[in-house]
């Protein structure tokens, strides 16, 4: 039953948004507790907004060449300072997860989107560790970025979605409905040592009791036969709902589930559930693909 | 996919496109004007197909921000079309120009691109330069001294208004030199020609209507010789200039999908009452300087042209001629590639002459299709002498064997297949000759010739010819095109090989 997830890092996004330090202890919990190095990432995104205006619509003598040196100038310096602030944030972010005793620490920095550099990097990655907002909507109180959903549904690796600051996790919601990503939740929790010491409450949200009871039943036993202690739960009504009201009655530290499991189109016209939980939770999403 | 576009090209930056749009479209109208009136059509010709060139390349351009509309480049392409056989074959040639550059996006011709060198590039830019500037040429002989007058104090305005501290970076200069030009003549009635003189103005948004020539083979003869020229000068241009925006914002661009968006606006151009049009080196590099990145910003141009013609052309009607060769004289002197006028020094000869020889042709025919393949010619002739050069034959002689060795490093290919011939020795009394290709490349059939034709010689004077080494590619086309190790042409081969 002990499946070897491949990927050698867990990687943690680090940008100047609030959740930097959250990341940074959450990634170092998952880093300490699955014995794998921790890697840090800050990407530089190029701008593509223009750095100077000059409305004044006269082109003289080497307009082009005149530009480009001009634009190339603004970029260089802009860049300069970015990637200094990049290695700043990344120092500090380095400092802390020593403090919190992870040991093997890599620090990295890339330019291109988010989005761009993880896909490049998905293959080293174990679990990827990131802030539900980016330094960019550090200002908006709810909801996630585009960006977010776009970085989810690129990547098939474990992706830890933090909210909130850290507190070490004691229990985690299983969200539970028999398809293949929570199936794969299931499994990781049974074979993965950061779930050794997790109560685990194994859920499932359906109207058709029986159907239910049988179906956690099945997923619990995987989970007892490597010696994780589970919880199972039906419960009824909308999921989302349900899910969230759950996790804050049992105080829950973690929420588990499958993510973006539909088309990106049904998700437009319906909603999508997962983007309905990033929204509503105040706990960390740790989603499965 | 054409039309396909991400939230961010559209909108990641309206304030920017917004402004950059609004100074492109003022700055578009004298453009489009003087384009019609070098084309020989009335000014709502351009007009018209300034606003929807830039609005359906907006939505199916290849590359955002870049501006496209009525070109001088293609205007001078029109004018025996015009003269000839009038605006309604233009219109079904402009038609029949955007279907072959649909065609050309996508049979993927746009990375064809990639022969065209640095040095044609600059060329053709120039020679556009060249080509407005003479187009204004008209405008300034046999006129009263006003118009002198009028332009030379309308570029001081357009080249020293900027410098007014705040609001010289905010009005766009060619602006204020419009309004002035047009106040001042009004004002004092100057005896001088407007641009009401020139031909109708866009009194109405314009109408579908389908171009009025016979459906038959005898339209397309004389149509398809001169949509074929606008297609190929008008990607070439447009190509060029997305190359630019590339460069200037740092970003990509989709070139194909830029053939295919410039092929459809040429098509819905034409049935429009447009003539045919392409990207714009000097009013796309006006629209990033003046800020703007996005779609929308070609979006705005395209639709504030039209709004301020139809609705102004009274006041569009009596803007002085002498304000637009202003304003055209100083995107004649924006396109320019004044760099290059200095690199000539530093340039590799061969660059020169290249890059001379594409504005030569391009200002005697008017025609920029013939500057770029006659540049294109050039360069690869230039080309194939450098490589030519990159092939050595080095002799080693074994006096007691009796054998000589050829050593052949390089390329062998049509243009030094000759030279190749020349190295060998055929008047020492060898018994054995071996040829080392080792570390040449055969490239083409005369070089399999020229081997050929060295190895029958040896054998004719009586030596074996042994010949090892041939690398992969070599191997390959000796094979399929070789004679030498045929049997029946082995008749004196003595020793085999």
């Amino acid at each position: 039953m002990i499946q070897e997830i491949p990927g050698k890092f867990v990687l943690a996004c680090i940008d100047g948004s609030s959740f930097s330090e959250a990341v940074c202890d959450y990634s170092a919990w998952i880093a300490k507790t699955v014995e794998k190095p921790l890697k840090f990432l800050h990407t530089i995104e190029h701008m593509h907004l223009p750095t100077v205006t000059n409305l004044s619509g006269a082109i003289g003598f080497g307009a082009t060449s005149d530009l480009m040196i001009e634009y190339t100038e603004a970029d260089q310096s802009r860049g300069k300072l970015l990637i200094k602030k990049g290695q700043e944030m990344l120092a500090t972010a380095k400092d802390r997860a020593e403090s919190n005793a992870v040991k093997d620490i890599i620090t990295k920095q890339r330019h291109g989107s988010l989005s761009e550099s993880l896909i490049e990097l998905e293959e080293e990655i174990r679990v990827l560790v990131l802030g539900v907002r980016g330094e960019s909507h550090d200002h908006d109180t709810s909801g996630h970025s585009a960006r977010l959903e776009t970085v989810i549904r690129s990547l098939h690796k474990p992706i830890l979605v933090v909210n909130s600051e850290f507190t070490q996790p004691k229990s985690v919601l299983l969200a539970y409905n028999g398809n293949k990503a929570s199936t794969k939740a299931v499994n990781m929790v049974a074979s993965s040592l950061l779930f050794k010491d997790i109560v685990c409450h194994l859920v499932n949200v359906s109207d058709d009791k029986e159907e239910s009871v049988k179906l956690l039943a099945k997923a619990e036993s995987v989970l007892q036969s490597t010696g994780v202690s589970v919880v199972t739960k039906t419960l009824s009504g909308k999921i989302d709902d349900a899910l969230v009201a759950y996790r804050q009655e049992q105080d829950l530290d973690m929420i588990m589930m499958g993510a973006f499991s539909h088309h990106r189109i049904r998700d437009i016209l319906l909603g999508s559930f997962t983007a309905k939980m990033l929204e509503r939770t105040q706990r960390p999403l740790l989603l499965l693909r | 996919m054409l039309f396909s576009s991400t939230k961010r090209d559209w909108f990641g930056n309206v304030r920017g496109d917004i402004l950059a749009g609004l100074v492109v479209a003022l700055a578009l109208i004298p453009e489009a004007i003087a384009f019609s009136i070098i084309a020989g059509v009335d000014p709502k010709v351009g007009l018209y197909a300034s606003f929807s060139i830039a609005v359906i390349t907006a939505i199916v351009g290849g590359r955002p921000g870049m501006i496209s509309a009525a070109t001088g480049a293609m205007a001078l392409l029109m004018v025996t079309l015009v003269k000839g056989h009038g605006l309604e074959y233009l219109l079904a040639a402009t038609v029949l120009t955007g279907v072959i550059q649909m065609l050309m996006g996508y049979l993927k011709l746009g990375s064809l691109m990639s022969f065209v060198s640095r040095s044609v590039v600059t060329g053709f830019v120039n020679a556009l330069a060249i080509l407005i500037f003479m187009a204004q040429l008209p405008e300034l002989t046999n006129v009263t001294w006003h118009v002198y007058v009028m332009t030379a104090v309308g570029l001081g305005i357009i080249y020293l208004f900027p410098y007014i501290p705040k609001i010289g970076t905010v009005i766009p200069s060619p602006l204020v030199t419009i309004l002035l030009l047009t106040v001042v003549a009004i004002v004092l009635d100057l005896p001088i020609r407007t641009v009401g003189d020139m031909g109708e103005l866009p009194d109405t948004l314009p109408m579908f209507l389908w171009p009025d020539v016979p459906l038959n083979f005898d339209t397309l003869k004389i149509i398809f010789p001169y949509s074929m020229a606008l297609a190929v000068v008008g990607l070439l241009e447009s190509l060029m200039t997305a190359t630019i925006v590339d460069d200037l914002t740092d970003t990509p661009s989709d070139k194909n999908r830029e053939c295919k968006g410039q092929g459809l606006a040429n098509v819905a151009t034409g049935f429009i009452g447009g003539m045919a049009g392409c990207a714009m080196i000097g009013q796309s590099v006006i629209n990033v300087k003046s800020g703007g990145r996005g779609r929308l910003s070609t979006m705005v141009a395209g639709v504030v042209l039209l709004i301020l013609v139809v609705f102004l052309n009274d006041w569009v009607a009596k803007i002085p001629m002498a304000a637009l060769v202003a304003v055209m004289i100083m995107v004649s002197i924006g396109t320019f590639d004044w760099n290059s006028i200095k690199n000539l020094k530093t340039n590799p000869k061969s660059s020169s002459i290249v890059m001379m020889a594409t504005v030569a042709v391009v200002v005697y025919t008017h025609n920029l299709a013939y500057g770029v393949f006659v540049g294109v010619l050039l360069a690869a002739l230039f080309f194939a002498r450098k490589v030519s050069r990159y092939m050595d034959v080095e002799l080693v002689k074994d006096e007691e064997q009796n054998t000589h060795t050829y050593k052949i490093y390089g390329e062998v290919f049509f243009n030094s297949s000759a030279k190749f011939i020349e190295y060998f020795n055929f008047k020492d009394v060898v018994e054995k000759v071996v040829i080392d290709l080792n570390r040449a490349h055969f490239w083409d059939i005369s070089a399999i010739a020229a081997l050929d034709k060295v190895v029958m010689k040896f054998r004719r004077e009586g030596a074996d010819v042994e010949i090892i080494g041939l690398n992969k590619a070599s191997e390959t086309m000796i094979d399929r095109f070789g004679v030498h190790d045929k049997p029946e042409a082995a008749e004196l081969d003595l020793g085999g090989h």
